[in-house]
């Protein structure tokens, strides 16, 4: 009777046993890992937009403060978005016969709404409210990244549950003073842990409340 | 709604797939044969589960139901990315993101109630009362709440309709120019306008000026809700036409005669606060007022009422005059419906309060009731202290009523009839051929919200502007005028009463701010601001007249048994759908009734003696003739009814109001009623029939269980006894095996005196509106699946014939040992840093373990997906949704989160203003709305907070204390102050429970 088994055999099943193993391991890393990785939350992927707005060119270049669009961000939920008018203030004047400001003119014109795509995008269920973190001490670069780097805008953390939670479960790390809220060139003072520590006292922050689940999900 | 429909639909077909593969089935055990057996243990047991029991669906069924939402679960993740549309010019003031509140007028029977209307970037989403003006006193009711719902109802009318094709509005006005030039030219006949009473003085303007313009234009007034009653009513008690206008915060013993002074009529907000004001009782020192009703049907203001005696309808002016008699010191005649005894004891208690006493006659009793309340008030010197009177503020100079125009038009009389937001063919009495009458005019305009059954006998049909979209003006009940402004642009083109006047006045140019604005042209440009802020324009009551003295005619004692004997039939508007104008509201069809607990659908109320006389059952079918007319209605029994009298809804039953309203049951009581008798009718005839109706109530239990759910008391044991509240209770258990918590920043906390709520309703349908709570149907209704967070629980005590009614509203406890907590196995119900009983929609599996534990059954569960998220299907009432507050989805859930989206935004802006959350900043959608301000809620940890004090009354009890669940929604024990002469006549007794 000949072998049922090649001596290939071997080989195949020495392969199955220490490969099943790994394709498990491989399965369970990628489940862990796709979810969180940029390509899963869209962090670091600029998005075309109907007017290729540089926040490089406005903030950095020129000094535009966040707050002079988004004037929103200290009263309410929504941090806003400029209105037509707004860009027009200065467009008005300055690069009238652009190419790609024209959508901004038709704007104007038609009384026709720009759409923006949105970058920083979260789940329907979940309540941030800008006025609050502004107010607390969190700068606008800690959560939307090295704004006036970005000549397209690009969704600079990954926005997801444990990564705001990062935050609130231990926020003194990524406090600054108020007056240090809205700048891109601020660099942390030395004495930063003493600052961070009063800034805690000083504002009633209080961690142990900032993880229940209604203060974002309602 | 398109999609309840299609959903139910469905479900009737799946439940009929499932009928059909159970029968010929084989079996395969005798114990699969007696399962039989079973199901009709399971029926006895628990009605509601009963037809439940057999709806299987087969696996092939269910597996095609669930591949396709698994299908479908797919595509949702293939969503391009959000866009952001940001406004081209900012309006001043808009920051996007908060909400902006404006002050409006609501209308109510055509009186004015004010509103303050919250709006997120030009939505409006939320009604909430308006403090300032006085029908509201910060107060809505069930049907204000629902009109977002209404405004974005996606069967509103969208087009003007010629001939019932689109047309549009220029082709209308065209119209209207044509037959003005052809009336100019003189060869015309009269010209008809049919309105219902109002209160607006731009449209009482507009139609005088009308009449002087257009000379053969007769007005007729349709009046289905008996608006103008009171009026009437006097003029024929009195030779003058005056409205009582009650001021019961003065009052200190009140009677009802037939009125329902807290549910209806267009002061009841403000009537239902200020008596709710006069029994705000927490020491055993404190004063109380006594009420005494006599009415011929349940209402709430019976339920509330210290002594409440049931009489027929037609008993109520006998009695009334009985007491006249005895408050004038004589005596009264024989044969009252209600013991000598009881109302010597009345008219004894009447003229010891003396001017601190008021009598309230119904608006729909007799003249005859008017007049001896008239007089009674006169006599105890109550007239221009707790009662004034003024003109009716819906005076309008008029031709006729819709009969008047009836007989005219079928007599040839008009080539033309307007029809401006009224619905005659459904809510004309019977013996009107309003269709006919219609038919016999040249040309036939009718406006309206919906394309309803008058529109469909229209040449014309104009899409109505909701009250939401309009400018316009309404009078208070005390002739307070107060401006109606729009919270948005007509979604649907739709025009408002005013514009449509003024193009048959031949302005069609003007829009309906300036012909408002025109009304009030005496005032200037920064008082006209002021007003529209305030949502009242100032100055504006009507003066208090002196009555002339009552006409008192004879009505004898007992009335005579109607010819041929028969039942005595009573008619009542529908306290939420009215005269059938809000059929098409899922809310109000969804919101329980508040006697009954009956949704989507009416039934015959009967007594029980009366019940059992017949032989009918709740919800056989009986048939009631009378007049020769007929109809066909479902009983039910409702302790409290007078005997051998049957109370019937009108609004029910409409033919052509749209898909939400066709899911509902119920019989159209206007086809019963007659110009002559359109509140009461002697002499029907009452079948009972063989077959049985659909009847669905959300509570199947009237009684405690000898548990003390509400605890009751007189006033009297409570002075003797401060602890009557607790008397037998047993001592509450201090160990607990849950977690200890504390809680170091706030607590949360409510408290609900039962003596103040009246049961109205207000505070459920505010919770549905501010919470994004779905409706889910008939159907589902009927397997106890409503999903309510709120409910107002209504248990009777006593003797069915004369019981007393308690009302429990029962929110979630937001107990401190929370049995929901620790039994959920992914940690979906959790304990917060305040006390709230959270619930993560997110994490939640539904295992319903939650709600199993829950002993106050409270929580809700998403069985089916019963609001649609999806852009595509959610349809336009997506717009009203609260965005503060997420949309919950199948498999998942709910219950009261304390209005967790309020506390929120009041921390927030407390901590940015670097200070405490005040007292009173956090207000719960139910205790905005409340009218009897029965509801208060903040923060246990502030001793100065108002809940501190409630609940630091003797009367505070919590429910199901025994269970040791330290609810942190506790309840003032209900008060009630009968005369201690009556004490002895069996509703008067104490005790709880």
């Amino acid at each position: 009777m000949p072998q049922l088994f090649r001596a290939r055999a071997n080989g195949i099943a020495r392969l199955l046993v220490w490969g099943a193993p790994v394709l498990v391991l491989a399965v369970l890393a990628v489940s862990v890992m796709l979810p969180r990785s940029d390509f899963a939350t869209g962090s670091g992927r600029a998005l075309a937009q109907p007017v290729p707005f540089s926040h490089q060119h406005h903030v950095d270049g020129l000094g535009l403060d966040c707050r002079y669009c988004h004037d929103a961000v200290e009263t309410s939920a929504f941090a806003g978005l400029p209105a037509t008018e707004v860009c027009m203030t200065c467009h008005s004047q300055l690069w009238t016969e652009a190419e790609a400001l024209a959508p901004v003119r038709a704007s104007l014109a038609s009384g026709e709404p720009l759409r923006w795509q949105r970058v920083n995008s979260l789940p329907d269920f979940t309540y941030f409210n800008h006025a609050i973190h502004v107010d607390k001490g969190v700068g606008c670069v800690t959560c939307h990244g090295p704004v006036e780097e970005m000549p397209l805008t690009w969704q600079a953390k990954p926005l997801t549950m444990g990564w705001c939670l990062e935050c609130h479960r231990d926020p003194a790390p990524n406090l600054r003073p108020p007056d240090a809220v809205f700048r891109t060139d601020w660099t942390p003072p030395d004495d930063i842990h003493a600052v961070r520590a009063a800034l805690m006292q000083e504002l009633d922050i209080d961690p142990e409340t900032m993880t229940d689940c209604y203060v974002c999900h309602r | 709604m398109s999609a309840t429909a299609d959903r139910s639909a469905r479900r009737a077909a799946l439940a009929a797939l499932g009928q059909a593969g159970r029968d010929g089935r084989p079996w395969r055990s005798l114990d699969e044969l007696d399962a039989d057996t079973a199901a009709r243990a399971v029926e006895t047991a628990f009605p509601a589960l009963a037809d439940r029991a057999g709806a299987t669906l087969d696996r092939r069924t269910l597996l095609k139901l669930m591949g396709a939402s698994l299908a479908m679960a797919g595509l949702t993740a293939c969503g391009e990315a959000e866009q952001i549309v940001p406004y081209v010019r900012q309006p001043e003031n808009v920051v996007p993101g908060r909400p902006r509140f404006f002050a409006t007028t609501l209308p109510s029977d055509g009186y004015g109630i004010g509103a303050l209307v919250e709006s997120h970037e030009g939505r409006p989403t939320k009604v909430e009362g308006n403090p300032d003006h006085p029908a509201s006193r910060g107060a809505t009711d069930a049907v204000m709440q629902a009109a977002v719902l209404a405004l974005f109802d996606p069967e509103r009318s969208r087009t003007p309709l010629h001939q019932g094709r689109p047309a549009g509005y220029a082709a209308f006005l065209a119209a209207v120019a044509d037959l003005r030039r052809q009336r100019a030219a003189g060869t015309r006949r009269g010209l008809a306008l049919i309105v219902e009473p109002t209160t607006s003085p731009t449209a009482k303007a507009q139609i005088a000026g009308l009449r002087q313009a257009l000379p053969g234009l007769r007005v007729f007034v349709h009046d289905p809700l008996g608006t103008s009653a009171p009026g009437a009513a006097l003029e024929a008690a009195s030779g003058r036409a005056l409205v009582p206008v009650p001021r019961l915060e003065r009052a200190s013993t009140l009677l009802s005669l037939d009125d329902d002074v807290l549910g209806e009529g267009p002061g009841r907000l403000a009537h239902a606060r200020a008596f709710a004001a006069g029994r705000r009782v927490r020491r055993p020192g404190d004063a109380m007022n006594r009420l005494y009703a006599v009415e011929s049907t349940p209402t709430i203001t019976g339920a509330a009422a210290d002594h409440r005696k049931a009489v027929p309808p037609d008993g109520v002016a006998a009695v009334a005059r009985g007491l006249l008699a005895l408050v004038d010191g004589g005596a009264a005649p024989d044969g009252l419906p209600v013991a000598p005894d009881w109302l010597a004891v009345l008219a004894d208690d009447l003229r010891q309060a003396g001017d601190r006493a008021l009598a309230m006659a119904g608006p729909h009793q007799t003249p005859a009731v008017h007049a001896a309340a008239l007089a009674l008030n006169a006599r105890l010197g109550a007239t221009g202290r707790t009662v004034a009177y003024i003109a009716p503020p819906d005076a309008l100079e008029a031709d006729g009523e819709l009969a008047d125009f009836c007989a005219a038009a079928e007599a040839g009389a008009f080539d033309a009839a307007f029809v401006l937001d009224t619905n005659p063919v459904h809510t004309a009495p019977a013996d009107l051929d309003v269709p006919a009458a219609l038919a016999a005019v040249d040309l036939v305009v009718h406006s309206g919200l919906h394309v309803d059954e008058t529109a469909r006998h229209a040449d014309w049909h104009v899409p109505a502007a909701h009250p939401l979209e309009s400018w316009s003006d309404l009078r208070a009940y005390d002739g307070t005028a107060s401006p109606v402004q729009p919270l948005i642009r007509p979604l649907f083109d739709g025009r408002t009463q005013h514009e449509i006047l003024a193009a048959l006045a031949g302005d069609f140019e003007s829009g309906p701010r300036a012909l408002v604005r025109a009304t009030w042209a005496d005032r200037d440009e920064p008082a006209w601001q002021a007003a529209l802020k305030a949502g009242v324009l100032p100055d504006t009551a009507a003066a208090a007249v002196a009555p002339p003295a009552a006409r008192l005619p004879d009505v004898g004692g007992r009335p005579a048994p109607a010819a041929g004997g028969g039942l005595t039939l009573r008619f009542r508007a529908d306290p939420f759908l009215r005269d059938g104008r809000n059929a098409n509201s899922a809310w109000l069809q969804e919101l329980p009734q508040p006697l009954t607990k009956l949704v989507w659908g009416n039934a015959a109320l009967l007594s029980p003696a009366t019940a059992a006389r017949l032989g009918v059952d709740n919800g056989q079918m009986i048939a009631i003739a009378e007049g020769g007319r007929r109809i066909e209605a479902p009983v039910w029994t409702t302790p409290g009814q007078p005997d051998e009298t049957v109370t019937l809804t009108l609004g029910h039953g409409r033919s052509h109001a749209g898909a939400v309203a066709a899911l509902a049951a119920g019989y159209d009581a206007f086809r019963l009623r007659r110009t002559a008798a359109p509140w009461m009718a002697r002499g029907a005839e009452v079948t009972p029939l063989g077959q049985t109706g659909r009847l669905i109530t959300t509570q199947h239990h009237q009684a405690m269980e000898d548990r003390d759910v509400v605890r009751h008391a007189t006033l009297a044991a409570f002075r003797d006894d401060p602890e009557v509240m607790h008397a037998g209770e047993p001592p509450p258990p201090d160990e607990s095996l849950y977690p200890e918590w504390e809680y170091p920043h706030q607590a949360w906390g409510m408290a609900i005196d039962q003596t103040a709520c009246i049961g109205c309703m207000a505070c459920v349908a505010a919770c549905q509106s501010e919470n994004t709570i779905a409706t889910v149907g008939p159907q589902e209704s009927a397997r106890g699946h409503e999903m309510h967070w709120l409910r107002i629980d209504r248990y009777y005590a006593g003797e069915p014939d004369d019981p007393l009614t308690l009302f429990q509203p029962v929110p979630c406890m937001h107990c401190e040992k929370a049995p929901c907590e620790p039994v959920c196995p992914v940690n979906a119900t959790v304990h917060t840093h305040d006390g709230l009983n959270a619930q993560v929609y997110n994490r939640c599996i539904g295992t319903r373990y939650c709600s199993q534990n829950c002993p106050y059954k409270v929580r809700r569960f998403n069985f089916l997906d019963y609001q649609p998220f999806d852009p595509g299907e959610a349809g336009p009432q997506q717009a009203m949704r609260n965005p503060d507050v997420s949309v919950r989805s199948r498999g998942v859930m709910e219950k009261c989160t304390y209005c967790v989206q309020r506390i929120s935004a009041a921390r927030i802006d407390a901590k940015i203003d670097e200070r405490e959350i005040a007292d009173g900043a956090v207000v719960t959608a139910c205790q905005q709305a409340c009218p009897t301000q029965a509801i208060t809620f903040g923060d246990l940890n502030d001793p100065q907070a108002a809940v501190v004090a409630e609940k630091d009354s003797p009367l505070d009890y919590a429910l199901l204390a025994h269970l040791n669940t330290r609810p942190r929604t506790t309840y003032l024990g209900r008060l009630r102050n009968p005369n201690p002469r009556l004490a002895e006549t069996g509703e008067g007794d104490g005790g709880h429970g």
